[in-house]
């Protein structure tokens, strides 16, 4: 009976990539088309439900995690090596799947609406479905090498989706330098997985584990060097410093693949990553502090670029960078629990987020232009709740869900940087804090500069999302019909939305016990460096009251704060704002151009490669060109010689096809006689 | 014995010289000729040329081989005449003339 169910869990992947060839064959056909949406939600449903079947299983009898191997087929075995298509199944895998199934099928019925009258509308729904079955195999993977397919195969579905309107010069680079951009990182991760297999001699993460708990504290230095490969390819996939670039340019494509895709789901494989190969990452004493300082760093410095972006999305992005690099302070803490708890409530909010700006984008004609919208709420006002209720997650407002994983974070950090008497974590802990501040701030300066204040507002140029590119019918004339006016979306895309609210609001109190069993029960669970988020090493005490409490105080006040500075500056009193834009004119530019990163990287970078390009170019051309072509040449010449023999009459070619025979007849006899 | 007189006093190279005899003659009427349709009968009678040859080498060596093969050839002559006279008749209808220079574009 345990079994049964278990081996259930095997078709998870396996429904999506199902779907995702149905829907292949839907875009064959205009009449078929309209399938693929039910086929698509149905099938990551039925995903979810597995979920939620399989999860008991990954409990023994006293509630204590245990984890299961689900064969499913060989895959790959040469020699002594082995990596099958098999499942891991412990509680950290069952966290992941319900996010993904669970957000995805959310995300998956929005799409319905939203995509409804794009001329690619099954494209989507099987791009979508072969993510999905991507992400899971990457969850699911019980060796180095399925996870690989899986982190590959998203980055492959992150492609495609960028580039969706791939008629938008744009979209087609942006979707480029998405891949190129985590090409880097994966090039890391695959030189960290050669390096594991030859150090430990199997990829195969049950034996990994078993050979790590053995091993000594004091690592060799190839061992050593594993994290730090895995973390690159980490850093490429969850945007973090300095490989974070594309994650913005993200943007261009369809809203549902931003939410999904760049803010709840593959954004957060590295995390998973790391905190699935969490006992190779304590072999080395400083593969962990790095990953701290670098998450410390990139949240602050995408927190600040969040501040000055005017496109809605484009600031959701900021902030996803900078809310996974919390994720990463929180492993580089040795706190995965935090780490995996806070990835959760953020696929809730920021999923939230991104399908709320969806909407209005959606009923602005794509309108994204935070200088060209205001007071929106009259227009829109389901829309503007549910944005605000996701905005107080983001921004750890009281006992919303963003509150309860990013403080277990901060203080787990502070508590780091206290009972060790390190400076550099008290340091980061602080950076947090201020970074706090500043998602506070910046969230809410969004919101109520779109919807609060008074309602003006400027259509966008698409007449739905890029339909009037792909005129569809029917469909496209009653989208242009009622795009005269902002609308509320309707119900099919809002139902959704309420339970991502519900998740963004509750998650947190209602999971902040559980995430700790789940992930003390999962290899994630940090063996040589604890500090237990909830253990009995709970001793560091902050103004007399126990950490983790002390730190809910703060973060409380540091977000009322940051909302009440937004509420004055871009609600109440918009003049001040621009006042002290203007003064620190020089400030707000650089942060506006993104610290002029994309240009540094393009001169530094992208002009010297284009450079030896070319000079590649050159030698192709005159080098390797004219060997060719000069040796090409000497049989054009005799062509060019001969060519007058053929004159076209049939006798004259019997003639030449005799003598040759005969000629050949002679030679023959007379070299027999 | 006189009244054995019949195929058996011929020796191989009488067949050989007729194959070759025939081949020969249809060597040169394909050479000399202009008209479409007598060019493809001297083609096939270079064909029949070298059947003698093949049904002579296999009566030689009592291997019934080379006559099998030589019904095959009989049979996709046959095919190839069909196909080979219906061509002619589409390339008479464009140009209302059965003389091969007429098609002589194709010159390098």
């Amino acid at each position: 009976m345990d079994d049964r169910a278990i081996d259930i869990a095997r078709l998870i992947p396996w429904l999506p990539a199902l779907s995702a060839v149905v829907c292949g064959v839907c875009c064959t056909s205009r009449k078929l088309r309209v399938l693929a949406a039910p086929v698509c939600i149905a099938a990551i449903a039925a995903a979810f439900v597995l979920t939620l079947k399989a999860y008991p299983h990954v409990f023994d009898d006293h509630g204590h995690g245990v984890f299961h191997v689900s064969w499913l087929f060989t895959w790959i075995r040469v020699g002594g090596f082995t990596a099958d298509m098999s499942y891991y199944l412990d509680p950290l895998t069952m966290v992941m799947l319900i996010v993904v199934t669970g957000v995805g099928t959310l995300v998956a019925i929005y799409a319905a609406g939203y995509m409804a009258g794009d001329r690619g509308y099954a494209r989507f729904f099987a791009a979508v479905s072969l993510f999905i079955f991507a992400m899971t195999t990457l969850v699911m993977a019980d060796n180095l090498v399925l996870l690989y397919l899986g982190w590959e195969g998203v980055g492959l579905c992150s492609y495609l989706l960028i580039g969706f309107y791939y008629d938008k010069p744009s979209a087609v680079a942006a979707a480029k330098k998405a891949f190129i951009v985590n090409r880097i990182g994966d090039l890391g991760f695959a030189l960290g997985i050669f390096l594991t297999y030859h150090q430990f001699a199997t990829v195969q993460f049950s034996e990994l584990f078993q050979i790590l708990a053995t091993q000594p504290s004091e690592a060799s230095t190839p061992v050593q060097i594993i994290p730090f490969l895995l973390m690159l390819g980490a850093f490429g996939k969850s945007a973090q410093l300095p490989l974070y670039v594309w994650l913005p340019d993200a943007m261009e494509g369809p809203t549902p693949v931003s939410a999904l895709i760049h803010a709840a789901t593959m954004v957060t494989a590295g995390v998973y990553m790391i905190a699935r190969l969490f006992p190779l990452f304590e072999l080395s004493p400083y593969a962990l502090p790095t990953v701290a300082i670098v998450g410390t760093a990139t949240a602050l410095f995408a927190a600040t670029i969040a501040m000055c972006q005017y496109d809605i999305k484009r600031i959701y992005a900021y902030s996803t960078i900078s809310q996974l690099g919390y994720m990463f302070l929180g492993l580089g803490v040795a706190s995965t629990t935090a780490a995996v708890f806070h990835l959760l409530t953020h696929a809730f909010f920021k999923a939230l987020l991104f399908l709320t700006a969806g909407s209005v984008m959606h009923s602005l004609a794509g309108q994204l232009d935070l200088r060209h919208m205001s007071g929106m709420r009259r227009k829109m006002p389901v829309t503007c709740w549910l944005m605000f209720f996701g905005c107080l997650a983001l921004a750890g407002f009281p006992f919303t869900a963003g509150f309860y994983s990013k403080d277990m974070i901060l203080a787990d950090t502070l508590q780091k940087g206290l009972t060790g008497h390190s400076t550099l974590y008290t340091v980061l802990a602080v950076a947090g804090l201020f970074v706090a501040f500043l998602t506070a701030f910046y969230t809410f300066r969004l919101w109520f500069r779109v919807f609060m204040g008074p309602t003006k507002y400027e259509m966008g140029q698409e007449h739905g999302h890029g339909a009037d590119h792909h005129p569809d019918g029917v469909s496209s004339d009653i989208k242009v019909e009622h795009h005269h006016e902002p609308h509320e979306v309707n119900w099919l895309m809002n139902a959704p939305l309420l339970v991502l609210a519900a998740g963004a609001l509750l998650a947190g109190y209602l999971a902040h016990h559980w995430i700790g069993d789940m992930i003390q029960g999962s290899s994630a669970r940090p063996l040589r460096q604890a500090i237990g988020a909830h253990g009995a090493a709970h001793h560091a005490t902050l103004f007399g009251m126990d950490l983790h409490l002390a730190m809910m105080y703060i973060s409380s006040v540091i977000a009322v704060v940051g909302i009440a500075t937004a509420a004055y500056f871009h609600w109440l009193n918009r003049g001040a704002a621009d006042r002290v834009a203007a003064k620190w004119a020089g400030l707000v530019r650089v942060l506006a151009n993104k610290y002029y990163v994309d240009e540094l990287n393009d001169s530094v970078i992208v002009r010297p490669l284009r450079f030896i390009g070319y000079l590649c170019f050159v030698f192709d051309r005159l080098i390797i060109d004219g060997l060719v072509m000069t040796v090409g040449f000497v049989p054009r010449m005799f062509g060019l010689a001969l060519r007058p023999a053929q004159r076209g009459a049939l006798q004259g070619y019997g003639i030449g096809m005799a003598t040759g025979t005969a000629v050949v007849v002679l030679l023959v006899l007379m070299v027999y006689f | 014995m006189p009244e054995t007189i019949g195929l058996h006093s011929f020796i191989l190279s009488h067949f050989l010289l007729t194959g070759a005899v025939v081949f020969a003659l249809g060597l040169v009427g394909f050479l000399s000729r202009r008209n479409l349709i007598v060019m493809f009968l001297c083609t096939e009678m270079m064909f029949q040329g070298v059947a003698i040859s093949l049904v002579a080498f296999s009566r030689y060596h009592a291997n019934d081989t080379g006559q099998t093969f030589v019904i095959f050839v009989l049979t996709i002559a046959a095919a190839e005449a069909a196909l080979a006279l219906g061509l002619v008749v589409l390339l008479f209808r464009r140009k209302r003339t059965l003389d091969a220079l007429a098609w002589s574009q194709l010159h390098g």
